[in-house]
């Protein structure tokens, strides 16, 4: 007799792939051939020892590892479904993002002197001069410079980041602001800008795109 | 099942981190027990484990949701394996012993004042010796032995996790089996 033969038939019967006329002949054989049926014997308990040890189970905060090490980038999602439960905190969380992000961006962007457009006004350098004698109606605006108000200025100046030189003669018969710090910057945006801010909100409710906007402004700073 | 992974799937390939938790779930224990029974080593196969899961998300986006999902699973966690066989080969004996050592560990963890049945002593006993014998084959044997009788995977996922012929499938069983045999017949 072939053992040989009777051994690959084995294996065979081992993967559930041996014919039924092939089992038969193997299961004559083992009867007869002790090495063979010890063979056989072998090869199924060292596979039962093996099927035997298969119940190991994951560390219990596997799950939690494995998410805390995916990449962050994708988090969109997340947040969107946060700001969709949330309704009233995206509305302010919308606000203090899009004012930081283009507030912040704008602050940064102007350097050079910039100021509201009055016909009588002159520019020098770096420096806005109100000529003695003339009265400048409606307000001023000056962005990185000086002023010198040795006019008249009916309405109110507002200086921000620059400085303001009062000349005796000088005067305004409105307000006078200074903003030189990037919070009070933001604050002088919000009230100006407060109407176009509420018209914001009431366009955001269930606009993800624009949502989108918003939520990847902070990452840009 | 098949259903309910295509669907979580399909929310993290919008975007939505979340719905993969549920996918590690499901798999977490079939994944580290392959990787445990390759390596041999409860730390090692904690580390390998998450990696196919990580890796398994950042790649999600070229996996066919037309196939199946644990096919694609297991191909990444075995290549890691056999990636990290391979390049630890001279210390192959040292890390038998670490897969010994594991059990220890498990001693260790239980009070002083209690001791164990001399049973469960045997069983664990037992289940180190077997996990030193397939850790002795040689990687090829092992990773078929591992997916047809750890995690009872039929010939043909097996065939489509390796990317190789059912026959080279079949023969590499039969050899494992045989080597197998010879390293358990006396235990
Ligand atoms: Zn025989």
């Amino acid at each position: 007799m072939n053992h040989e033969k009777m051994i690959a038939y084995m294996h065979e019967y081992l993967d559930e792939e041996i014919s039924a006329e092939d089992e038969k002949e193997l299961k004559e054989h083992l009867q007869q051939c002790k090495e063979c049926f010890t063979h056989f014997h072998e090869l199924e308990k060292s596979m039962a020892l093996v099927k035997s040890i298969a119940h190991i189970q994951a560390p219990s905060d596997f799950t939690a590892n494995v998410m805390s090490k995916l990449p962050k980038e994708k988090k969109k999602v997340g947040l969107q479904r946060w700001f969709r439960h949330h309704p009233l905190l995206t509305a302010a969380s919308l606000f203090m993002v899009l004012m930081m992000g283009s507030l912040v961006s704008t602050w940064n962007a102007e350097q050079d002197l910039s100021v509201s457009k009055q016909p009588n006004l002159i520019v020098r350098n770096d420096t806005v001069i109100v000529p003695e004698g003339e009265v400048v109606t409606g307000d001023i605006v000056v962005r990185n410079g000086t002023i010198r108000i040795e006019g008249q200025v009916e309405g109110n100046v507002t200086i921000i980041n620059g400085e303001k030189y009062m000349a005796s003669a000088g005067e305004v018969t409105g307000e006078i602001k200074e903003v030189n710090a990037i919070f009070e910057w933001i604050w002088y945006h919000l009230k100006s800008g407060a109407r176009e801010i509420v018209n914001l909100f009431n366009d955001e409710k269930g606009e993800e795109q624009s949502l989108d906007v918003a939520v990847f402004h902070p990452y840009i700073y | 099942m098949e259903a309910i992974i295509k669907k979580r799937i399909k929310q993290v390939l919008k975007g939505d981190q979340d719905a993969y938790a549920e996918i590690v779930e499901i798999f977490k224990d079939k994944i580290f027990q392959l990787c445990y029974r390759m390596l041999g080593n409860r730390h090692e196969a904690e580390d390998m484990a998450q990696e196919a899961f990580i890796r398994a998300y950042v790649n999600i986006t070229s996996f066919n949701i037309n196939l199946k999902f644990s096919t694609w699973l297991y191909r990444i966690a075995t290549n890691l394996c056999i990636d990290r066989i391979r390049k630890k080969k001279p210390d192959f004996y040292l890390d038998a012993e670490v897969a010994g050592t594991d059990g220890l560990t498990m001693y260790s963890q239980v009070p002083a004042e209690t001791t164990l049945p001399e049973e469960e002593v045997e069983s664990i006993e037992l289940q180190d010796t077997i996990q030193r014998e397939i850790s002795k084959l040689p990687e090829k044997y092992r990773t078929v032995i591992v997916l047809k009788y750890i995690e009872e995977l039929s010939l043909n996922e097996i065939s489509e996790i390796l990317d190789m012929p059912l026959g080279t499938v079949k023969t590499r069983i039969h050899r494992g089996r045989e080597a197998l045999r010879q390293q358990l017949r006396n235990v």
